[in-house]
Parts: structure tokens; sequence; C-alpha cells
């Protein structure tokens, strides 16, 4: 899992994108899983640091997560895995 | 280390469009209790999901409404549109207050006779009045509301025969400068067929003419369409006086007052564009007094109103069943109510809600119902607070309509359940079950027996 590259966060988690020129708002822990998937770390190593940080349960936290990559992918945001 | 609290990660995209310049803003106020009784409660008592109706709500309006005629015009007198919602303990609500009943079919006749209404105070209206239904009403001195020449020639045949005057006025339909002109119900003003009809009635020793009545059409924004149909209903009444020397006793407005409801492609929410009670009575009481009517003469004033006096008392509160997202990546939120319990929500933008907030963040999100059809769309698009499974949801503001057309469609109809003055809460009307549902049908012996 990869962000795209030049994919531009800023600190109010204000994310743009240049490919597209879409812009795109992020709460808190949104911000939180971007910087994490900038940093090149997998899903475990994310749910584990958020987990390290915040009150939430693994399933809980497995279901968000599920979908706000898929969100991430949806908006073109991620590099395409091969399959 | 205390952890921090969690909040579900959310992205959404910023549109760059020009923001409309009322500047309305996406914050939704959760509704967490009705009447200090908490959604959670009626729902583990009484099971999602649950319509609920606010007693208080419903009297509150009435004499709100009947306050603003009153003050204006002494003789008014409202009839409760059954049709717009029968259960017979809202109903009996209405009659308590001093309603009349106004029914438009055999069926709902006999529920306001079994309401205790008296044959006299109930106004028949509608297209469909069977040769029995007209007998009985002419036998109980009912207010029969004339919709087309057959119905006038059938009951010049059984007036005769019940050995009593039939009490009869003409629906009219007319152009009051409003669109859609309904032309459909009674007989039109502007063509000569209502003064025609009325030609026919007066002679008839077997009739009496009291009153008039029209019924320009449904959700109407314009007070001063009321206005052009009084002026219209009155130059008739006069032109009786003068052919016939004969006074009438009423002049029936019917209904259609808007609702806050908002309706679909509305810009403004209809919170903002409904106009009021007193909006709707000084066009109509300034056209009556205005009139060319003897003053010692006046007509009773005569309301149907429906929705605007039911719809605020009307909560519809469910659970939601799942979260799901579109191929668009747009969020679907799957709830157990669905368009069979809110029918209205084919033509309005419904108001819902969650019963908490956990947090700020909201999504532009479709909420859909639980059946199995792809029609079944509560909200097409609606910026909304992320849920999850067994979230509570309210619907407000679903009193009118939603209890008459409800669907028995794939599942039971919920219980009603009513809040009193003193806040306690009553079933009116029970959940369908297995047996209630197959109560009605019927097993030809030759397919009692199966075998897979």
């Amino acid at each position: 899992m990869k962000l795209k590259k030049n994919i531009a966060v800023s600190e109010n988690g204000f994310l743009f994108d240049p490919h597209s020129g879409e812009s795109y708002s992020l709460n808190k822990t949104a911000q939180l899983i971007v910087k994490l998937i900038s940093e090149g770390k997998t899903e475990v190593e994310i749910m584990n640091s958020i987990m390290k940080k915040y009150d939430v349960e693994s399933s809980a936290l497995q279901r968000y997560l599920d979908d706000f990559i898929m969100m991430l992918h949806q908006m073109n945001l991620l590099e395409k895995e091969d399959n | 280390m205390k952890k921090l609290k969690f909040e579900r990660p959310v992205i959404n995209h910023i549109n760059a469009g020009v923001p409309d310049k009322f500047g309305r803003g996406t914050t939704i106020q959760a509704i967490s209790d009705i009447e200090d009784i908490a959604v959670e409660d009626f729902l583990s008592q009484y099971g999602s999901p649950l319509y609920v109706i606010s007693e208080k709500i419903i009297r509150d309006t009435y004499r709100e409404a009947l306050s603003a005629f009153k003050t204006r015009y002494p003789k008014v007198q409202f009839a409760w549109s059954y049709k717009t919602n029968y259960l017979n303990a809202v109903c009996k609500i209405f009659h308590q207050e001093g309603s009349w009943a106004e029914v438009v079919s055999g069926f709902e006749y006999e529920k306001a006779i079994a309401n205790g209404v008296p044959g006299s105070k109930i106004i028949f209206n509608g297209p469909d009045k069977s040769k029995e239904d007209l007998k009985r009403a002419i036998e109980n001195g009912s207010l029969i509301h004339i919709d087309h020449f057959d119905e006038l020639y059938d009951i010049m045949n059984i007036a005769p025969k019940t050995g009593k005057k039939a009490k009869v006025a003409i629906r009219v339909n007319m152009d009051a400068g409003i669109y859609p002109h309904w032309d459909r119900f009674g007989f039109n003003y502007e063509n000569g067929e209502a003064w025609t009809a009325i030609n026919k009635i007066m002679p008839n020793t077997d009739m009496e003419l009291i009153g008039l009545h029209t019924h320009i059409g449904t959700y109407i924004m314009t007070p001063t369409a009321y206005a052009i149909a009084v002026s219209k209903l009155a130059a008739l009444a006069v032109r009786i006086k003068i052919k016939y020397d004969y006074h009438l006793k009423y002049l029936d407005l019917g209904g259609g007052f808007a609702s806050k409801n908002t309706l679909k492609g509305a810009y403004l929410p209809g919170s903002d564009t409904c106009p009021s009670f007193d909006d709707y009575a000084k066009a109509i009481t300034d056209a009556l007094n205005n009139s060319d009517i003897q003053y010692d003469h006046m007509p009773t004033l005569f309301l149907e109103t429906g929705r605007a006096l039911i719809d605020d008392a009307g909560y519809l509160l469910g659970t939601v069943l799942a979260n799901k997202r579109l191929l668009d990546g747009r969020r679907s939120l799957i709830i157990d109510i669905g368009v069979n319990n809110l029918f209205t929500s084919f033509w309005y933008e419904h108001q819902i809600v969650p019963t908490k907030i956990k947090q700020r963040d909201t999504e532009d999100t479709t909420i859909y119902g639980p059946l199995c059809m792809n029609i079944d769309i509560i909200r097409a698009a609606v910026q909304f607070p992320l849920l999850e499974k067994g979230d509570q949801v309210v619907i407000k503001r679903i009193g009118a309509y939603n209890m008459t057309q409800w669907l028995q469609f794939i599942t039971y109809r919920p219980k009603v359940v009513l809040i009193d003055l003193d806040g306690k809460t009553h079933v009116i009307r029970e959940n369908e079950t297995h047996e209630s549902m197959n109560a009605l049908d019927k097993i030809p012996d030759h397919l009692k027996e199966i075998q897979l």
C-alpha cells in the first residue's frame, strides 16, 4: 500500500492531489493513517500504532480502516497494486 | 497513559463550487428524546421501527389554526380529513377539539360513525359513493358534496325513497391562478358547469343545497389562491340569492394548506417557506368579508385541513441495519424504515437525524430502506453523520398520509404509539403479525397439501 507521489497533506488536514487537482479534508484519525501509509507502514503496523494511541477495539478499527482504504483507492490516492 | 477518544477516519472531497447565498450549514442536531421520553426506550419497549404521535402537538396545532380563523371570522368549522390520518385515536382527538369528520369513502364514513360522530356532522366528499353509501348519508342527514352529474342523478333517484331531503353541496373546480389546475373533481366554475348543476338542484324538492365546496389543490404555497377561490364561490352564492332568493349556509374551502416538510426539488426548506395559518386565514377571511354576500347572511366557513394539522405531530423512529459503499465511493446507510412505512418520501426530502452524534464529521450519504427493491430510498443525498449498525434515527413530520397510505409489503407494519398530555404512552395501533396477515387469506382445498 503506497500513497501516490507528490500528494501533499497540510497540518490542518487538507490533502492536495496534484495529479487530479482535487482537494480533500481529513479528520485527525485520517491524517494519522495517511501519515503512516506515507511512511510505508503495513496495515498491521497502522492498526497497532492507532490502538496504542486511541481507545478502540481491533475489530471495529479493522472495519473502519478497510472502509477508509477503500475510499483512498476510490479517490485514486493510492498506487495501484498488482494482484 | 490514558488513551485518546477514537474517531472514525474520514476523508471528504472538497467541492470548490460557489456557496449558495443563504449559506445554509450542514449541522445536524440529534434528537435523543420525544417529549422527554428517550428514543432508545421507545424502541426497546415497542420495537423498531415505530410510529410515535404527540397528542400535545395535535391539540396545539389545531388550536393555533382555529384561533387564526376565529379571530378574523367567527363562523368557522373544521372537519377532520380522515384520509390524512384515520387512526381512531387521532380522529377522536380532533373530534374532542370540535372537528367534524370529512370522509371520502364508505369505509371512512363507517369509521366516522363508529368514532361517535353524528351523521349530520359528517361531510361526504369524493368521486366514489355507492348507492348504499348515498342512501345511508341521506338518511343520516350528512352533507353530501356532489362530485359529478351521475352522482347528482343517483341522489335524485334515491332521496324520494328515503322520505328525507338530501342535504347537498356541489364541489366546484376553478382556475385559482395556480398550477396544476385540478379539474378532475367537481363541476367547473368558468365553463358554467357548476351553475348548471346548481340549477338542477335548486328546483328539486328532494334535495336542499346547503353549501358550496372547493378544494383547489394540495400543498398550496400561495394563500392568495384561496382568496380567488372564495371570491368565485361567493359570486355563485350571490347569484343563487338573486335567482332563488335563497341564502347558502356554508362555503367549504377544503384543505391543501402546506406543511413544513420540504418538497423534492425545492430550493429552500419547507420550514422557511411554508405560509402560516395566519397567512391562509387572512387571505380567506378578507375575501369573505369583502364579498357581496349580505352581511347578516354570512355563511359558515368550513375547512378540511389535514396535512398542516397533523404532519408535525408524527415521528418515525428506526434503527441502522448496515453501512455500505456505493460504486462511486458514496456512503450508503440502510435503515429499517422503508418507503412502505414512509410513503411521503416519494415527494418529500424528509428530515432524518440520529439520536446521538458521536463525531461531527458528515459524509454525503444515500439512505436506503430495508426492502429488497431499488426504489426504496428514504434520502437520495444528504450530508449525514457516520452511524453504525444498531444506531437509531428519527424522521420528523410524518403524521400526514403515512398511516393511511402505508403499504403492507414484504414485512409487517409496526406499532403506532401516542404520547398523551401527561407524557404517558399508549399503543394506538398494534403491529401486524403472521396471524393477522394470514387471517384474510383463503386456500382452496386442492392447494392445501404440497410435497417438495
